[in-house]
């Protein structure tokens, strides 16, 4: 063994981001590992990514169909066990239809897709992607997503805000909020929700697309970091 | 009295006289599909081939000039960069939305047919004012359309181009372009081995009744009234199924599996086999049986010429048949041996048994008719001419004439539109939209390809040769710019009706524009597009030759950008004239469209490009940028608008401020360097014999153009920006 921590990230027919979250673990020090929809098997990985794109087409709704991929039952054990699961963009659909986080992910407020460079403000440490951040730090990251628009019932919302599951928000440069800071129009401005547990948490920016300084900013840099230090963690000495 | 179905395909009486001698007899029902749509204007280039022989096509780093599905330059480390453009202006006027979608399929399939992996696309596209309702339908459409598709395949939508004029309200248009990467040695090319009893296999989506006519009904004659009619013959895209045909038939080539692969777009299953047996100079086999369809009861024509999208053709040896079915099964890609190429020249169609077509492979691919047809400047050409705003009275103020050329949607920022294209995916993307070029990096070096596209509305409308010439130099100067070297171009000839002298003439002129400009700056031409047909009535669009063009940079972390930073000195590069002929202030400030475009000396050009390369190379430059539309006010603004920095400049020469401000003059690039490089920048360009000029320089929060008028950048940046949010909004 390498010693190094195992990140697996699944391709899904139409995932697209995969490549480049492989990347990402390798530009931050850890292994990236394939890992395919079909097969029921998780190569002993220490944490999943479930990564951006269009699984499926995003045919019928997004990340509707992905859900019921072979591999999912596997990331839902291995999320039970506590494992780190992280879903990004498509990968946060994905969550959110298995039922792995609460809430929902609709169509942009603006109805167009939208690819810009936001700020995000870290809510809270406990999550496999802010563990080695401090609640307030603003974080530069780009968002692309048509339907990007977290959405949940006010009973959700409440619970959501009320034990503290809210891990990003959209926000200014100074992290203050406001709508025009918002792109996509979601409530209470979330860009990512953790579950109860604290080993599951979804965003729809992409931080795999900002760790690399030479293709923009490096906000992503830190959330990777925490990730692989949290799947480190797992790494049996 | 009906039309005879010759004519009701698009073909003439005198084409039917050749398939008759051809074939020795009269060609059936079938036959005569197969004919037409192979022979269409947009197969076969009859109108156009004439001209297009002429084209610079070689150099020491093509590998691939025109004639396959996408050209390849040699961009080092054993890589080759494969691009093409084509246009889907057609579909896009009746269908915006899939029109321009399945024009990004299209399109990045014949990239995928070479072997290469997609790595950026970019999108030129003219619409007419957005002042009109319907106009604004189209550009939503469009838009909506590229980007509903390119995303969805995670190709980056990198750069592109916007521009509106009057004509081109009833013929917009739409050019796509896509660049991908592969190592040279893995092209898939005609000249690899393709041999006698190959098994052709049809992989991806089945095949429908969309799409049926497409090339010889809607982009072979003008869009008329009752073009909803037509609606019909638009294909619909799934990019879904698009990104499983990339993914599986990269796998293919990967693998070594294949000895050929076509897409199928344009004249369908009907164009795919007919090229890949006539260049191995074989004949072929196919049995529609085999070909999955979406609905029951296609005739044999409709399998023959469909065009529904996302399908491919690959030319498999018999023993591998079985793997390459294993790979589309992976990919969830239905895959059938629809036929095989056999000795003879002799294309065979079967149904159910019966030979139902026979005909001869290469007189469909490559024996198509030619024409020389008559051309003719137009009558009015010289009342344009002399209609010059260079020596009209001007009463607008500098200022109120810098915020309407700021604010005309030509020039205005395009943020609307690029912000709805993931620019992003693949994680390649050094420099995404809004940029003089595009700059996407070669995975696993330091090499990135400098990406632009541009076209010359006006300077084309006046004056057809300069103005295809302006549009290769202007669109190698954008690369220049970013320190990249200009290697080579596709392009996109969108024309009116070459039937009509007037248009043949701008076309032919078009052609020695860019056969003249391609020499002189040493970048060839690898392949490209022809969209005639643009017009409706008597009003074609403005002729409209787009440049696609690709250049290389050898360390992408010397990459110079056009945003003003604080504290560095303002020069401008080459030199101006009173040239206002054709110019943005001309129809913005004077309602004018008239005039001389400015001159072109191919030679300053080539100076200055070696000078930006240069000074990009050895680090001085803080900023670099084009200086085209809009003239050098508006160059300078764009730097300022894109580094949120002002500036303090002094106007060159003697005549009224606009003049200055608003030449459009050539070869001219707005650079800034630090002053303690400011004799090294100097010397250079000395030594290149490059004009340079000393303007002012750079910081604050103003622009100040001395004596003349001022501005915050913010002020600017707002005109700039809301310009086409505020058009759109109605």
């Amino acid at each position: 063994m390498s010693g190094l921590p195992r990140v697996g990230v699944v391709t899904f027919p139409g995932s697209l981001d995969d490549r480049d979250a492989l990347r990402a673990v390798a530009f931050m020090g850890g292994e990236g590992v394939p890992l395919w929809h079909a097969d029921r098997d998780l190569r002993g990985v220490d944490a999943v990514i479930l990564p951006g794109g269009f699984s499926y087409g995003d045919y019928l709704r997004c990340g509707a169909i992905a859900r019921f991929a072979p591999v999912m039952e596997e990331v839902a054990a291995f999320a039970d066990a506590g494992g780190p699961v992280v879903g990004i963009c498509n990968g946060f659909q994905i969550l959110c239809e298995a039922g792995l986080l609460p809430g929902a992910l609709v169509r942009n407020r603006q109805l167009r897709f939208v690819c810009r460079w936001v700020e995000v403000r870290v809510e809270t440490s406990i999550s496999p992607l802010t563990g080695d951040l401090v609640a307030g730090e603003v974080l530069r990251v780009p968002v692309k997503h048509g339907e990007g628009r977290f959405v949940a019932t006010d009973e959700q919302l409440a619970r959501i805000e009320g034990e503290g599951l809210v891990v990003f928000r959209y926000c200014a440069a100074d992290g203050s909020l406001g709508d025009v800071h918002n792109p996509n129009g979601a409530s209470n401005a979330i860009a990512g929700i953790r579950n109860e547990a604290g080993n599951v948490v979804g965003l729809m920016p992409h931080p795999e697309h900002a760790v690399d300084p030479d293709v923009g900013a490096t906000g992503g840099q830190p959330l990777f970091a925490s990730l692989l230090s949290n799947a480190l963690a797992r790494v049996a000495p | 009295m009906t039309e005879p179905l010759h004519r009701a395909l698009g073909l003439t009486d005198d084409e039917l006289g050749s398939i008759r001698s051809t074939l020795g007899r009269e060609p059936n029902r079938d036959e005569l599909a197969m004919y037409a749509a192979m022979w269409s204007e947009h197969c076969s280039y009859k109108s156009s081939k004439v001209h297009l022989r002429s084209l610079p096509t070689e150099g020491p780093r093509i590998l691939v000039g025109p004639g396959q599905d996408a050209g390849a330059v040699d961009v080092g480390d054993g890589l080759a960069a494969v691009f093409k453009m084509e246009s889907h202006s057609h579909p896009s006027a009746i269908e915006p939305y899939q029109g321009a979608a399945t024009g990004v399929g299209g399109i990045v399939r014949d990239v995928v047919a070479m072997g290469a992996r997609p790595i950026a696309i970019l999108d030129p596209l003219r619409f007419g004012p957005l002042t009109d309702e319907r106009n604004r339908w189209l550009l939503e459409g469009v838009v909506a359309g590229i980007g509903g598709y390119g995303n969805c395949i995670g190709v980056p939508t990198v750069g592109g181009e916007l521009q509106f004029a009057r004509p081109h309200a009833a013929n917009p248009t739409v050019n796509v372009m896509c660049v991908g990467v592969a190592p040279a040695e893995r092209l898939v090319t005609s000249a690899r081995e393709v041999r006698e009893g190959s098994v052709l296999v049809l992989f991806g989506a089945a095949t429908g009744r969309d799409g049926i006519g497409g090339v010889s009904v809607l982009a072979s004659r003008t869009i008329e009234d009752g073009a909803d009619e037509t609606r019909p013959s638009v294909q619909i895209g799934d990019p879904f199924a698009e990104k499983l045909l990339i993914e599986a038939s990269l796998e293919l080539v990967d693998r070594g599996l294949l000895e050929g692969l076509q897409d199928l777009g344009g004249a369908g299953i009907t164009c795919a086999v007919s090229e890949s047996a006539a260049r191995a100079g074989l004949g072929a086999e196919i049995d529609l049986d085999a070909v999955p369809l979406r609905e029951r009861g296609l005739e044999p024509f409709e399998i023959l010429t469909s065009e529904s999208q996302e399908r491919m053709l690959a030319v498999v040896a018999p023993d591998r048949v079985d793997e390459v079915r294993a790979v589309c099964e992976r990919w969830g890609l239905p895959a059938v041996v629809v036929g095989r190429l056999v000795d003879g020249g002799a294309l065979r169609v079967r149904i159910r048994g019966a030979t139902v077509a026979e005909v001869s492979a290469r007189s469909l691919a490559d024996e198509g008719p030619e024409y020389a047809r008559p051309r003719e400047p137009p009558e009015a050409q010289d009342d344009l001419l002399n209609d010059d705003p260079t020596f009209a009275t001007v009463t607008t103020s500098p200022e109120d004439a810098f915020v309407t050329v700021l604010s005309s949607p030509n020039i205005a920022g395009k943020r609307w539109v690029w912000e709805q294209y993931d620019s992003i995916v693949q994680g390649g993307t050094v420099r995404g939209p809004g940029g003089d070029a595009a700059l996407v990096r070669i995975e696993g070096t330091l090499r990135a390809l400098a990406l632009s596209s541009d076209g010359k509305g006006r300077f084309g409308l006046l004056d057809p040769y300069l103005g295809a010439a302006h549009a290769v130099a202007e669109s190698a100067r954008n690369v220049a710019c970013t320190g990249a070297t200009p290697l080579a171009i596709t392009n996109c000839l969108n024309f009116g009706n070459p039937e009509r002298p007037e248009v043949m003439w701008q076309f032919a002129e078009s052609v020695r524009g860019i056969a003249d400009a391609c020499r002189a700056l040493e970048t060839p031409v690898t392949g490209g597009n022809v969209s005639f047909y643009n017009e409706s009535g008597d009003s074609a669009i403005w002729p409209t030759a787009m440049i696609g063009m690709l250049g290389v940079i050898e360390d992408y972390r010397l990459a110079v950008s056009q945003a003003f930073g604080p504290g560095s000195w303002i020069y401008l590069a080459g030199e101006s004239f009173p040239e206002l002929g054709g110019s943005e202030f001309g129809e913005a400030v004077l309602g004018v469209v008239g005039g001389r475009p400015p001159a072109l000396d191919l030679e300053r050009e080539r100076a200055l490009h070696l000078l930006l390369v240069h000074a990009a190379g050895t680090g001085m430059l803080e900023s670099g940028h084009d200086c085209a539309e809009g003239g050098l006010a508006i160059a300078l603004a764009e730097s300022a608008i894109a580094g949120g920095t002002g500036f303090a400049v002094t106007i060159p020469g003697d005549e009224p401020p606009h003049i200055g401000m608003f030449s459009e003059s050539a070869s001219r690039a707005v650079l800034s360097v630090d002053p303690s490089r400011a004799t090294e920048l100097e010397d250079a360009a000395a030594g290149l014999g490059v004009p340079l000029a000393r303007l002012g320089e750079t910081g604050g929060p103003r622009i100040v153009f001395d004596g003349v008028f001022e501005m915050t950048v913010e002020e600017a940046w707002a005109i700039h920006e809301n310009a086409i949010p505020m058009l759109l909004a109605g």
